[in-house]
């Protein structure tokens, strides 16, 4: 298919840039990302990637749209609360960008739906907020095979990974297993800083957008660490060594997804 | 000795363990933290006994759950 000369407007910017051209954008319109959390990631993440003319863009949560989360999910307007947030994510993805496809799952990801929500696509954002979530869908990310963006975001502070398969280690090669349930503050407890969702989720649409058209070095391998407040970027070296990870390693002891205990963290 | 911890060169005594770094770093959480010297993670059982050597590099990597 070629590009109308809309289209070759509308993606004049992405196309003059010789990492991209209209052979990138041609991969961007025929990708398929999954963006599972319609939040403070996944809210900027989506916009962008709608933006970017990503043809397919998948978007799971099983929330509605609630006052304070306006405070940084971007993609929601007053207008919307009460409203799935996937909708409400549709609609906006949707007026920015005709050209984009947007597939809803108005659910929570567990083990027995993550595997079939992500099978179709080509690269998956992790835009939770809980940590059995994040272990699920790196678990199930390694054992599909599927190249995924880990992010995370509290007060002032934000991080991101991401995981290719054979290209370096996955979030359990890192951090072993969950923390137990309120050991460790999520944002809803802390608070995060609005912005920091907008930093760092449109970095995993940047991590998805480089993947997909083949421009530069992802971030497998390091941990991008972000300290507002100092205003400190780190990109942190991981260990190369995967051989002895519990999901991803030689020998896995994990070969079926856990649902883990939810933490108390719903958002309202 | 001179080491480097999350980017930072620090002076610190001779002999010290990954343990004892933990608590003159203040690091929050320090039970969840993930540690890594050299660019090898340190096991978590094994802070207490793990010495660091002059010239190594020290990381500490947190958890962050949130994201909605
Ligand atoms: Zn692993």
């Amino acid at each position: 298919m070629a590009f109308t000369n809309e289209q070759l407007e509308r993606y004049s910017r992405h196309i003059i840039l010789k990492e991209v051209g209209a052979k990138g954008q041609k991969k961007l319109a025929n990708a398929k990302v999954l963006i599972i959390g319609a939040g403070g990631l996944g809210a900027p993440a989506a916009l962008y990637l709608a933006a970017a003319g990503v043809g397919t863009i998948g978007i799971a949560d099983a929330d509605e749209v609630d006052l304070s989360n306006l405070q940084r999910q971007v993609i929601h307007a007053t207008a919307d609360i009460g409203k799935p947030k996937v909708q409400s994510a549709k609609e906006t993805m949707e007026a920015i960008n005709p050209d984009v496809t947007v597939n809803t799952y108005h659910t929570f990801v567990t083990s027995e739906n993550v595997l079939d929500l992500i099978k179709d696509y080509d690269f998956i954002l992790d835009g939770t907020d809980n940590f059995p979530a994040k272990f699920l869908i790196n678990d199930a990310c390694v054992m599909a095979k599927k190249p995924f963006s880990h992010a995370g975001i509290i007060r002032f502070k934000g991080q991101l990974m991401t995981y290719v398969p054979g290209q370096g280690p996955c979030y359990r090669c890192v951090f072993k297993n969950p923390p137990p349930k309120d050991a460790v503050p999520t944002c809803k407890q802390a608070g995060v800083i609005g912005a920091m969702g907008g930093v760092i989720g449109s970095l995993q649409a940047m991590e998805a957008v480089k993947y997909i058209v083949g421009a530069g070095d992802l971030l497998t391998g390091y941990l991008l660490t972000f300290d507002a407040l100092k205003m400190e970027w780190r990109k942190v070296k991981l260990p190369s060594d995967t051989h002895n990870c519990a999901v991803c390693g030689d020998h896995p002891t994990i070969t079926e997804l856990i649902d883990y205990e939810q933490a108390e963290c719903t958002d309202h | 000795m001179n080491i480097t911890v999350a980017g930072v060169k620090k002076e610190v005594e001779d002999g010290i363990t990954v343990a004892k770094l933990i608590e003159l770093e203040n690091v929050e959480t320090p039970e969840y933290v993930t540690v890594t010297v050299n660019d090898e993670f340190v096991e978590s059982g094994s802070f207490a006994e793990t010495v660091i050597k002059d010239g190594d590099s020290v990381e500490f990597l947190y958890f962050m759950g949130g994201g909605r």
